[in-house]
């Protein structure tokens, strides 16, 4: 089975073992599972083939959006990623178009609840929980709903400690344990309800919001305000092969790997260096999933550098000025083909190559899922935003950010606050920034004492390392949160090593030269390991670039307040010493290509619409005969009119446009209509279940 | 003083604009179209279900009905564009007395007029729609050679056709003045420039009246909205439209007229619903109490619907006059021509009517007396009061 059993930093929980039968054989996985989670734990990842042409089917939002997951459940067509596997379910994949069971009963039919608060929080993830928090402080209703079965939205799925300010954002925890805090205040304030497993499908011009609670039953919501903390979405590109199954969002893969701990994938490519992308490939390793590789379009990675140096520092080749030219394989990834790019971003001829990998991660950025504000905004009703639905930003700004809409929608309520709204705007600013270009000096040790040694070279808002100092020695020029830190050497380090954990970047070592004038001391943090390292163990250190050679581990301590982060000692070389950024427990794989090469099929050929399989060519020569108005192009194509309603191909499409050369103004937009999902008819009629706020 | 640019000018490049000017090139007028929307097809007609029957209860629309269904059934044949033109036929469901009446006498007057439809009992219609409740259906007319098309491949196809007889569309321009001369043309001043005709063909859908009103002109045509879904795909289970006439009160149903729904040939639902009482205007912003309504309706009916998935929603424009019956053909205004008042019916009108006004903009002597008597009906001068029945 494809399950994690140890993850050096997540919990494994007991799980119960439950039966099921898929295609006529018994198989078993965990309870509270989803299918499609089941599905690939026992290494099934084809769902079914499109009715069009046959293709294979599988997961890809992994979010309830698009139908690609479908399989038949008892008979009844439902959504893989969304619909819990219970014991005994008889699945089977979706062929073609799905049967509905003939088997016809009569409901008992009613009209839905209708239930009345003062604020509608849509989205449970860091702005949703934050602003909640923020608003609870007054005596006022406020309902929480989210479409997942627990609350912290993409904080749930993050292992890695993270940046910002600890006063402000909780830096230097992990993403998880900020969702647990966020979640905790929220359990226990009686001012706050939280609907999980509930989405909102439509905003009604009657200013009634549409929901699905529970995944069963379909309520309206008369709220005075309505904050759209819904996130964002993964932005996907096109390439001969990108509906492959094994070809998915980061987002997806993190939730596989992450929430439900099993291991999709042997061997992965991740395409985009921003920081979804490497991130995604830290999640990877810490799952004992080997990275192949990422590429990055652009001369340096997007996201930050302490991001990309955790990734080197394992040993994951990262190749810029790459991109994609093709997934190859015949019913599943079996390999990637890239490219080197020139500087007009076109691919170079001759530089093609090809590397085995089962699963390719798209992390090319994301957009904001803002479709309920402007519905809000259409129809002249209370809406606020927040997030990464109002810009895409770190989760840490995200929780910023929902504080102060939190305020000021008490604030438009009439309520007294406190904060100065503007000032904190002013901070979010800061946190939104976009970090700039590192700045790698080479800093000589000091040949004496005890103190902490800094890897750190991006100007990011980031501060947990200054927090936590005993002695109150570490500090950034004037106070700024985005400044490098330094020690200031007024008292004396004391070798805690509270800053060598804390740091979300993994970047301080300690540096000890008091035993020993030649050989000091060097502690590195270590989070890959599944199991405590020995002191006799040896292990390989690390420079910024290459392995410098391997020694003996002489010491390893776990701080309480630090559990997942090892404090590994080894004695070093000063020449060693000064490059060592970290250690590993494996050699470098930098797999060779493959011999073949692979020879992608035309550009024309890959598909854009995933969910009716529309193809670049097919929407090119529309273009091309004068077609500027997306919903024209949708009668003609189809493109956009299938289950997810255009949420991936729509700004795929605007893309080729431009690449046609038009520009933005001289072509009309795809009218975006409700629902926000496919819901079952059943749902707007049933009156089997009536529901209380509660 | 600018002199003729068109023989005919057309304004709305919808269900009737564009088979309009289709005939129109294709008897070889100089044919313009002007639209304020982006492309073609953008206003009401996408709102449209696609239903295609010739089962009216008044003679000129059955008429018209009967030659759009020839345009369409053949559509694929002779030019190759697929509209997704299925022969479903149709079914007026009776549920009680009541409906029964109205359907058997109908069906006798549709008869007169050549119709192929019976009314026949619920088993029948068991048998068109598996799984339908039998226990709310009594009955109901079927009349096979009813069908269905998808309006945006139609609409689409016909607009590709208009530019190859030589029509000329302009998108995004909006009419801002038309004037009569002296010299007996009609000059349309739009948002980008000035054109001149000899006829000027009003096909403007739900904005007709505004139209109308650049020349002191009132033409009742009031739109109302009514409100539509449409469902993921299944495997093919039925292909008839469905039409239940019985109108809604009570507690559990809530208030609304009619309903209809079909399979389409891509395998989805799409359903539409008559609110009760009517929402008159334009405002086309969807409302929450649409999807329980035509939900509760759709189970009820045909339970096996419980388990697909609704996709999307809408709401769309019927522009209604008082009785029911579109308004077409010429004016007191010299060279203005209507058509216009489709009561949702714009879609499968369309092409039958856009034939006829072509022909009498191009050669009134060569119309048939049964066009003729189709023109007399739908003339902007009749007797209004007269309701169709099944409208």
């Amino acid at each position: 089975m494809n399950i994690i059993l140890k993850h050096p930093i997540l919990e494994v929980p007991e799980r119960d073992k439950i039966g099921f039968c898929f295609e006529n054989d018994e198989l078993f996985a965990f309870r509270g599972m989803m299918i499609s989670s089941a599905l690939f734990l026992n290494g099934i990842q084809i769902f079914g083939h499109h009715p069009k042409d046959k293709s294979p089917q599988g997961i890809f939002c992994a979010n309830g959006q698009c139908a690609q997951c479908m399989v038949i459940v008892d008979g009844i067509p439902k959504k893989a990623c969304m619909t819990e596997l219970r014991e005994g379910m008889i699945i089977h994949r979706c062929n073609g178009l799905p049967e509905l069971p003939s088997k016809d009963n009569l409901r008992t039919i009613g009209d839905p609840s209708v239930i009345s608060v003062d604020v509608l929080v849509i989205g449970g993830g860091p702005a949703g929980l934050s602003a909640s928090i923020v608003m609870a402080e007054k005596d006022i209703e406020i309902l929480i709903i989210d479409d997942k079965d627990r609350l912290g939205g993409k904080l749930i799925l993050q292992t890695h400690k993270f940046f910002g300010s600890q006063e402000d954002v909780f830096a230097g925890k992990r993403g998880f344990e900020i969702a647990d805090i966020l979640s905790e205040k929220v359990g226990f304030n009686d001012n706050i309800s939280v609907w999980l497993n509930t989405s909102a499908l439509a905003i009604f011009s009657d200013g009634l919001i549409g929901i699905l609670k529970n995944n069963t039953e379909y309520v309206l919501v008369k709220a005075n305000h309505i904050l759209v903390a819904t996130g964002a979405r993964e932005k996907m590109l096109i390439f001969p092969g990108d509906t492959l199954p094994g070809v998915y969002g980061a987002g997806a893969f993190q939730t596989l790997v992450n929430r439900d701990l099993i291991k999709p994938a042997n061997k992965i490519f991740i395409v985009g260096g921003g920081n979804v992308g490497l991130i995604a490939g830290y999640h990877a390793l810490q799952a004992g999933i080997e990275v192949i590789g990422l590429i990055e379009a652009l001369p340096n990675c997007g996201g930050y550098k302490v991001h990309e140096d955790k990734l080197r520092r394992l040993g994951v080749p990262i190749y810029t000025n790459h991109t994609i030219l093709s997934a190859n394989g015949k019913n599943h990834v079996e390999s990637i083909t890239i490219t080197e790019l020139d500087e007009n971003w076109k691919p170079k001829k001759y530089k093609e190559k090809t590397y085995e990998c089962d699963t390719i991660l798209i992390a090319v950025g994301l957009n904001p899922v803002n479709e309920f504000y402007q519905k809000l905004k259409q129809f002249n009703l209370n809406g606020w935003i927040a997030g990464d639905a109002m810009e895409i930003a770190e989760a840490s700004s995200a929780i910023y950010t929902g504080k102060i809409e939190g305020y000021k929608i008490l604030r438009a309520m009439g309520l007294q606050i406190q904060k100065n709204i503007d000032e904190m705007i002013e901070k979010a600013e800061i946190m939104k920034k976009r970090p700039p270009q590192p700045n790698i000096t080479e800093n000589k040790l000091k040949e004496e004492g005890i103190y902490p040694f800094f890897h750190c070279n991006q100007k990011i808002p980031c501060n947990p390392c200054t927090t936590v100092c005993p002695q109150a020695q570490i500090v950034t020029k004037d106070d700024i949160i985005t400044e490098l830190p330094y020690f200031k050497y007024e008292k004396e380090c004391i070798g805690c090593g509270q800053c060598v954990a804390v740091c979300p970047g993994l970047a301080i070592t300690l540096i000890d030269f008091r035993k020993d004038q030649k050989n000091p001391i060097v502690t590195f943090p270590y989070e890959m390991a599944t199991r405590t390292l020995e002191p006799g163990e040896n292990i390989f250190v690390r420079g910024q670039e290459q392995i410098l050679g391997e020694f003996s581990i002489i010491n390893v301590k776990v701080l309480k307040k630090y559990p997942h982060t090892q404090l590994v000692s080894i004695k070093l070389p000063t020449s060693i010493a000064q490059n060592a950024v970290s250690i590993t427990k494996h050699k470098d794989v930098h797999p060779k290509p493959l011999e073949i090469y692979s020879k992608s099929k035309l550009p024309d050929d890959a598909i854009v619409c995933r969910c009716e399989r529309v193809t670049a060519g097919e929407i090119r020569r529309w273009i091309k005969k004068g077609v500027t108005d997306i919903n024209e192009l949708k009668a003609l194509t189809r493109a956009s009119l299938g289950a997810c309603g255009g949420k991936t191909c729509g700004p795929l499409i605007e893309k080729l446009y431009l690449d046609e050369g038009f520009k933005e103004e001289e072509i009309t937009k795809g009218t975006i209509r409700p629902l926000f999902m496919e819901v079952p008819l059943k749902f707007f009629a049933d009156s089997d279940k009536k529901t209380s706020k509660k | 003083m600018l002199t003729k640019t068109h023989d005919v000018i057309i304004i709305g490049a919808g269900s009737v604009g564009v088979p309009t000017a289709l005939f129109c090139s294709k008897l070889g007028l100089k044919t313009l179209v002007l639209e304020a929307l982006p492309s073609v097809a953008q206003g009401d007609n996408k709102h449209a279900i696609g239903g295609i029957r010739a089962t009216h209860s008044q003679r000129a629309k059955i008429w018209t009905s009967l030659r759009s269904i020839e345009i369409f059934s053949s559509w694929k044949e002779k030019f190759g564009d697929e509209i997704d033109w299925e022969q479903g036929g149709y079914i007026f469901l009776a549920s009680r007395e009541r409906e029964k009446k109205v359907l058997q006498n109908t069906v006798i007057e549709q008869k007169n007029y050549g119709l192929n439809i019976d009314y026949v009992n619920s088993d029948k219609i068991g048998s068109l729609v598996p799984g339908i409740n039998k226990d709310y259906i009594i009955g109901g007319t079927y009349s096979p050679e009813d069908g269905h098309a998808s309006p945006l491949l139609a609409l689409n196809a016909f607009y590709r056709k208009a530019i190859e007889y030589g029509t000329e569309f302009k998108f995004r321009e909006e009419v801002g003045k038309i004037t009569n001369n002296k010299n007996d043309l009609i000059s349309i001043q739009t948002s980008k420039g000035k054109y001149q005709a000899q006829y000027v063909v009003n096909a403007t859908g739900a904005r007709a009246r505004e139209i109308g009103n650049m020349f002191d002109l009132d033409i009742p045509v009031f739109p109302e909205s009514h409100e539509a879904g449409i469902t993921e795909p299944v495997k093919s289970f039925f292909s008839t439209m469905v039409v239940d006439i019985t109108p809604k009160e009570d507690k559990i149903f809530g208030d609304s007229k009619s309903y209809y729904f079909y399979q389409t040939k891509e395998g989805q639902i799409i359903f539409c619903i008559t609110p009760d009482p009517p929402i008159h205007g334009i405002d086309k912003s969807e409302t929450s109490k649409f999807l329980p309504q035509i939900s509760k309706r759709l189970i009820n009916l045909l339970p096996r619907l419980s388990n697909i998935k609704v996709r999307r929603t809408w709401r769309g424009l019927y522009p209604m006059t008082p009785d029911g019956n579109p308004i077409i053909g010429k004016t007191a205004i010299k060279g203005f021509i209507n058509a216009v008042g489709l009561c949702g019916q714009g879609f499968m009108l369309g092409p039958g009517l856009g034939e006829i006004i072509a022909k009498l903009l191009y050669n009134e002597n060569k119309l048939t007396s049964r066009e003729k008597a189709i023109l007399e009906d739908f003339s902007l001068n009749r007797d209004f009061t007269q309701e169709e029945k099944l409208k």
